[in-house]
Order: C-alpha cells, then sequence, then structure tokens
C-alpha cells in the first residue's frame, strides 16, 4: 500500500493508513527521505491519524524517519496520535523521544512556520 | 452470540497486519471497547512480529473465551522456531537477540491480562495471552 506524500510549500505531508505493512513504512522511509532530499524541503509533518497500532516496529521506523531528516536539515512532526493508541504505546514501553508531536495537522504547520521563523 | 475460533497463518509482515485486524474485529464482535482493542491488536502485533522476526512461519489463533463470571479473548501464537533460551531473560525489558527493540514480551504482558509462555530451544514457542472484559 503506497502512502501518499503531498508537497504543500516547504513541507511535506504523509498520510498514514490503518493497515501498513512492515515492507510499507520501510518503503515510506526511503520514500520520504528521498523527497525532503529532491525537494529541499524543510518540514515534514506525518499524520498517523488513521493508524489503530503503533507497535514497537512502526514507532521505531518513525522515529529513524525523524533523525534521517533532522540530519539534512529539516523538521519532523507527527501529527494525529490517537489516545488509545497512544495509551498502548506507553503500555509497551514506547516512545518517540526526540521527536515532535502534535495533535493533529493544523497544529503541526503551525508548529512548523514557528520553526522555520525561529531559523530565519 | 459467540464466535469461533479464528486462525491466521503467520509467513510474512503482510499477515501481522491480517492477524492484528481479525484480533480488533472479533474484540469489537465480543464488545471489548474500543480501547481494550486497540491493546488486543498491538498486542497480537508483536506477537506476530516475533514469529516472523524469529521463527519466520507460525501460527495466531484467535478465540473467545468464556471465564467464571465473564467474557474474554484469548490470542496463542505459536511456532516450531529455534524457541527461547532464556524465557526469565526474554521477559526482561529491553532485551532482544535480533538486533531489534526487543521481544516486546514484556511489554505484551503489560498489555494483556493473562500471559503465559511456553518454549523449548529447538522446538519453538507457544504464547498465550488473554484479556477479560470490564
Amino acid at each position: 500500500m503506497e502512502v501518499p506524500i503531498l508537497k504543500q510549500g516547504e513541507v511535506l505531508i504523509a498520510t498514514f493508513q490503518a493497515a501498513l505493512s512492515d515492507a510499507d513504512l520501510e518503503h515510506l522511509r526511503r520514500g520520504l527521505v528521498q523527497q525532503v532530499v529532491k525537494f529541499r524541503s524543510r518540514g515534514v509533518i506525518v499524520d498517523v491519524t488513521a493508524m489503530d497500532v503503533m507497535d514497537s516496529f512502526a514507532s521505531r521506523t518513525l522515529r529513524e524517519i525523524a533523525h534521517m531528516i533532522r540530519l539534512r536539515g529539516a523538521e519532523t512532526v507527527i501529527v494525529g496520535i490517537q489516545p488509545e493508541v497512544a495509551f498502548a504505546m506507553v503500555q509497551l514501553g514506547l516512545t518517540l523521544e526526540g521527536v515532535a508531536t502534535a495533535l493533529d495537522l493544523e497544529e503541526g504547520l503551525a508548529y512548523l512556520i514557528q520553526k522555520f521563523k525561529n531559523i530565519d | 452470540m459467540r464466535a469461533g475460533e479464528i486462525r491466521v497463518a503467520i509467513n510474512s509482515d503482510q499477515d501481522i497486519v491480517t492477524a492484528r485486524q481479525k484480533g480488533r474485529a472479533l474484540a469489537i464482535e465480543l464488545g471489548f471497547s474500543t480501547g481494550d482493542a486497540t491493546l488486543i491488536a498491538t498486542s497480537i502485533s508483536e506477537l506476530a512480529r516475533n514469529i516472523v522476526s524469529y521463527a519466520r512461519k507460525g501460527e495466531i489463533i484467535l478465540k473467545a473465551v468464556q471465564g467464571s463470571s465473564r467474557l474474554g479473548i484469548s490470542i496463542v501464537a505459536s511456532d516450531r522456531g529455534p524457541g527461547i533460551w532464556d524465557i526469565r531473560q526474554a521477559m526482561k525489558d529491553g532485551f532482544s537477540t535480533s538486533g531489534s527493540l526487543g521481544l516486546g514480551l514484556p511489554g505484551v504482558r503489560r498489555l494483556m491480562d493473562e500471559f503465559e509462555i511456553d518454549s523449548e530451544p529447538g522446538r519453538g514457542t507457544i504464547v498465550t495471552v488473554k484479556k477479560w472484559k470490564q
């Protein structure tokens, strides 16, 4: 299953679906990093609103995506982690340490715009 | 309404998704809250991933169970893989032999109400977990 990546100015937006396999997640990681390079993006929003499960593999992949993109000088923000998913993650001992999170797409965009302002 | 046994063969990462979706559907059908259904689906995801990572193939069996006073769901994850040499070690947070985040077994134990593991080196592993309706 392909994850659509939208380009909105300096920001890329990737929207996850519920049924992403490990292979899909790895594919997305590659695709996102490539597109950040191609478009010289400054920010990436990963929208996980539709994701029903965030297990150890998905959490680790998200962390890796954020860290790789940071090495390119861009910022990543994860948006839309559902309350029950957050609860399960905490119980499992999974964290997204060092990765910015926001409530939804709107707040994610606002976060990035603020970041860009601070840098410019 | 009682659902029968659901068997999901685990051979690839795609089967992990299938197993957790079927588990969530069964949990909802049995009347679990969406929050509990998420905990159940997450546990299934971790158990199925252990099968793919360590044993390559195996099976997940999902079924409704009747306790003394309440209904629950049981998940059995079995494989004929290498087995676990040191179960006590495997039940510690952060333990892994495949360079991953760990077996996730301590986490699964926290997500579920009952947890049982039976493993023999060279013969395989069976993990049985249950969650009861609140």
